[in-house]
């Protein structure tokens, strides 16, 4: 109202992204706005691709909406963005699903492929498996701490949109015979993506097998360099400066590495991380869970962030199958003593999503699962592993596993377990047009979308992308999901809002 | 990583880049500069076919196409259904660069004009028309059984907005009453309705609906979030008093009575101190003046405050540390270190002292802890305790591997050499020799245990 008094000529026009929403125009007409905009448009954006094998709808309030209010209009458009994907890449012939969203995004996918039957193109279809998880199905691993290099700058720092915002200090260059230049104040934006080698190579090696590939590149990089003495002739010389923006980019991407693994490294060593992943570990690997656990007291009491106790206690309530009464009053009891009682609303969303609550059977289905999904590896091989169960240092994603044994020897042999997570399990088949059923040649992959509804993390993707390239694993993952999360974002998201809206 | 860094600063040196603060990067994310990049410029075959529905299998290596300026003829080209969607640069070879329209099937439908709306569309119809975003008026819909049949289309099609939209006219044109009898039977409406309401803060109708549906603890959760909204003090204590009653889940209720019942304590303390301070007199408030109020802050931040401020007050004051133990039972472990936190920090050394020392029936005194003493030295230590202090109490650690660590780091020679005696460690007693000052009492103490044993 203000910008109108001021130029009255300007026209205005109002882009909803990625979708208009009835309650932001019912806002707007209530405070008499509505009707100064020229155009209202809404920009779709369903799907967008982060990298050549993922996909994101980045909404936060996908999980919040589906599980705690019971709105399921991000499923609606998760569907339509499939929709649009088998309009370009081909119908996928074959649907698998676990949980009762991923049920819901199947019906909606076959009634709106019913309801427009001009959609059948003649496509070849890229995509041969869709497989719709559940976030709720796996409630355990996003509440980890991820281990691999891209889960951890995550962790840390927070990706967004895939730039890193980071501490400036160790990027400022150091130039020789320059005095104290003053330090940069502004964090340091970096993208990061596969279109950069170094870190296609790191992003999904556990951490502590970063540092190796490090050294080996900056020996191939000096090595690369040296070659300028050995360039006699014009010939030579011309070659060695034509690689020169290469070279230089790829030392750039080297140095730009060392410091990050530096800063990650100065945390990963600190006695704190250390401690709470020993507790981590623990709890995932069964040991002690049912009952009030000393270093998370010890962090409350010392009052650490309120989030990063939630995570704790939610896990051992998800590896318990629910906490017993009295250590969850007892949780609840110091957490409100010392943070606040407001937060007993957020605690009352954490146990209507099924993360802190008391246990109902009496019965602790996780040791089974984690049995027979061997879940927990012993003998990890951070430097070169032979099973996901790297991408946590000893835990495989119980999402990644899923998708794992659907493909090899499938789900018929795992019927007993499935029926122990929530939701339906199924199957469906799209018809596809004569002639464009695919023959597999021998030895070609079989191509498998898996969708995460209610986001994913960075090592379930890097457990994907591990079994795309092992040996004779026969499938390779595309991943797509409604956000890209880590345990504090998505914890966070669950949080109530303690300050009054602003509107 | 070292060996890294060292490479990467040598190469510094030899190669002779400005440049580098910017790393320009292309929208295909190759930075500019890069051999691929070049590669992907030079080589691009054309992209921005709109045209061509069927997608090659072939590789193609052209950049993406996504729009940087965004000029308002584009983005009418937009709305009219041609998307451009970048290219993947994929694992697989199948996925290949399109630039292809947008074929969601609703899309591919003649868009019609906005002016254009007749006023005989069934519900199904109108539903549709409302998903694809274009104004529907509703008002059609006159009889009960209309609305109804709007209602589960709309739910039929799954779009929350549609929903929404349904429901507020609903809201608007039916009783209240009505609404919440056929609301009760459809579970999604009614979700979404909740949602709504909680949204545009429409407290009382939302309620009064889960007083309907005797949602009862939800009731009283909702009720109590409203407390938030409340900046008065005073008025937020008559509200949280209020809500005392509510239908909560029997430990929710003890949680929302000891919220109230600190509110109303930190009021009369925040009072009181505002006095003291002001007045000048008292000297703990000289010395230390407070930095925030008291008001609102969690029970054990209260209780650290009044450890600090009023630690010696008899229990019948709402301000002493005593009585906040009593009234909301805290337990002996949270007590005794919050008061130790307090206490250290204003280096009260007896007051510590006194914590932990008992009198057991006989009159002799002895020292004990609910929590470990480990974690007594941490935070002692942490308060700058003078090294005969910390002694003290490095001395009770019960590990004998967890005490000598600390005694070592602490420099608290004493103990270590009083631990390795008892170990009958005579290697590592001459070796701590060294750590000790020459001709000072802590090393004629090893000396003489060395030799007469």
């Amino acid at each position: 109202r203000e910008d109108r008094g001021r130029s009255p000529q300007r026209d205005f026009h109002i882009l909803f992204v990625p979708r208009r929403s009835l309650l932001c125009e019912q806002w707007l007409k209530e405070q008499g706005v509505l009707g100064s905009f020229i155009h209202r448009e809404q920009y779709s954006l369903d799907l967008i691709p982060f990298d050549g094998d993922l996909l994101s709808m980045e909404s936060e309030s996908a999980f919040k909406e589906c599980y705690l209010e019971s709105d399921q209009t991000s499923l609606y458009h998760a569907a339509k963005g499939l929709m649009t994907l088998q309009a370009l890449y081909g119908t996928i012939p074959q649907i698998f699903g676990k949980g009762e969203c991923a049920r819901h995004v199947a019906n909606m996918m076959i009634r709106m492929k019913r309801e427009f039957p001009g959609s059948q193109n003649s496509i070849f279809p890229v995509f041969d498996t869709l497989l719709l998880l559940d976030r709720n199905v796996d409630l355990l691993t996003p509440l980890a701490t991820q281990l691999t290099y891209e889960g951890l700058i995550d962790e840390i720092y927070g990706i967004q949109n895939t730039y890193v915002k980071l501490p400036p200090e160790k990027f400022a260059p150091k130039k020789q015979g320059e005095g104290g230049k003053d330090l940069p104040t502004e964090p340091k934006k970096l993208q990061l993506n596969s279109a950069e080698e170094l870190y296609a190579e790191i992003r999904d090696k556990n951490f502590n097998a970063v540092g190796s590939v490090l050294s080996k590149k900056a020996k191939i990089i000096s090595a690369a360099f040296e070659e300028r003495h050995h360039a006699k002739t014009v010939g030579e010389i011309k070659q060695f400066v034509s690689q020169l923006p290469h070279m230089q980019a790829a030392r750039s991407s080297l140095a730009n590495h060392t410091s990050i693994a530096e800063l990650i490294k100065d945390i990963t060593t600190s006695e704190d991380f250390f401690d709470n992943l020993t507790v981590e570990q623990e709890f995932m690997s069964g040991i002690d869970t049912d009952k009030v656990n000393n270093y998370i007291e010890d962090c409350i009491a010392q009052k650490h962030p309120l989030i990063k106790i939630l995570r704790l206690v939610c896990l051992q309530s998800v590896c318990n199958s629910g906490l017993k009464q009295k250590v969850l009053d007892y949780y609840k009891r110091e957490i409100l003593q010392t943070y606040g009682y407001e937060h007993i609303l957020t605690l009352n969303n954490l146990e209507k999503a099924g993360l802190l609550k008391p246990q109902t059977s009496g019965r602790n289905n996780y040791p089974t699962i984690r049995k027979t999904l061997r879940l927990w590896m012993d003998d990890v091989n951070e430097q070169n592993p032979n099973d996901i169960s790297y991408v946590y240092s000893g835990y495989a994603p119980l999402s990644v596993r899923l998708a794992q044994l659907l493909a090899r020897p499938g789900w018929r042999s795992i019927e007993e377990v499935l029926k122990m997570l929530p939701g339906p399990h199924f199957e469906e088949r799209q018809q596809l047009p004569t002639g464009l059923q695919k023959k597999r040649q021998h030895g070609e992959n079989r191509v498998t979308l898996v969708f995460f509804l209610g986001g994913v993390t960075y090592a379930e993707i890097a457990a994907l992308r591990f079994l795309s390239q092992m040996e004779d694993g026969g499938t390779e993952y595309v991943i797509a999901t409604t956000k890209l999360i880590n345990g504090t974002t998505w914890i966070k998201s669950l949080m109530e809002k303690l300050e009054p809206a602003p509107f | 990583l070292k060996e890294s860094k060292r490479a990467v600063n040598s190469l510094r040196d030899i190669v002779d880049d400005d440049d580098d603060d910017l790393e320009r990067v292309s929208w295909s994310g190759e930075p500019v500069g890069s051999i691929s990049w070049s590669i992907k410029e030079t080589a691009s075959s054309s992209t921005s076919s709109l045209e061509g529905r069927e997608s090659s299998l072939q590789k193609s290596s052209s950049s993406t196409a996504f729009p940087k300026q965004v000029s308002p003829y584009f983005l009418s080209n937009l709305f009219k259904g041609r998307n451009k969607l970048p290219s993947f640069q994929s694992l697989s070879d199948a996925l290949s660069d399109t630039g292809v329209k947008n074929y969601a099937p609703e899309l591919r439908r003649p868009k019609a004009e906005y002016k254009d709306y007749s006023s005989d569309w069934s519900p199904k119809d109108t539903v549709r028309r409302m998903q694809r975003g274009k104004v529907c008026s509703l008002e059609r819909f006159r009889s009960l059984q209309d609305k109804l049949m709007l209602l589960d289309e709309a739910v039929a099609g799954h779009d929350g907005n549609v929903i929404t939209a349904v429901l507020i006219f609903l809201k608007r044109t039916l009783r209240r009453e009505i609404l919440f009898r056929e609301l009760e039977v459809r579970q999604v409406a009614l979700c979404h309705l909740i949602h709504f309401l909680k949204e545009t803060g429409e407290q009382k109708l939302l309620l009064d609906l889960l007083r309907f549906l005797d949602r009862t603890e939800e009731l009283a959760l909702s009720q109590y979030r409203e407390h938030l909204n409340i900046q008065d003090v005073e008025k937020r204590r008559e509200f949280l008093k209020g809500c005392i009653g509510l239908p909560f889940s029997a430990e929710d209720t003890s949680h929302i009575q000891d919220h109230y019942t600190l509110l109303e304590r930190q009021i009369i303390i925040e009072a009181n101190d505002r006095h003291l301070e002001t007045a000048g007199q008292s000297e703990i408030f000289r010395k230390y003046p407070r930095k925030a109020s008291i008001l609102n802050m969690p029970l054990v931040t209260t209780l650290f405050y009044s450890c600090f401020y009023h630690y010696t007050e008899a229990e019948g004051m709402f301000s002493s540390p005593t009585n906040l133990k009593k009234t909301f039972k805290i337990p002996d472990k949270q007590y005794v270190l919050t008061a130790l936190a307090a206490r250290a920090k204003l280096r009260a050394w007896d007051d510590v002292d006194a914590l932990f020392t008992t009198k057991n029936w006989l009159g002799y005194t002895k020292k004990k802890a609910p929590i470990g003493f480990h974690r007594v030295v941490d935070i002692l230590q942490r308060n700058s305790a003078p090294v005969q202090v910390l002694q003290e109490y490095v001395r009770l650690v019960e590990d004998v591997e967890t005490r000598l660590n600390l005694a070592t780091k602490y420099k608290c020679h004493d103990v270590v050499i009083e631990t390795y005696r008892d170990l009958k460690d005579r290697i590592q007693l001459t070796a701590y020799k060294c750590k000790v000052e020459r001709g000072s009492a802590e090393e004629e103490k090893i000396n003489s245990i060395l030799n007469n044993t």
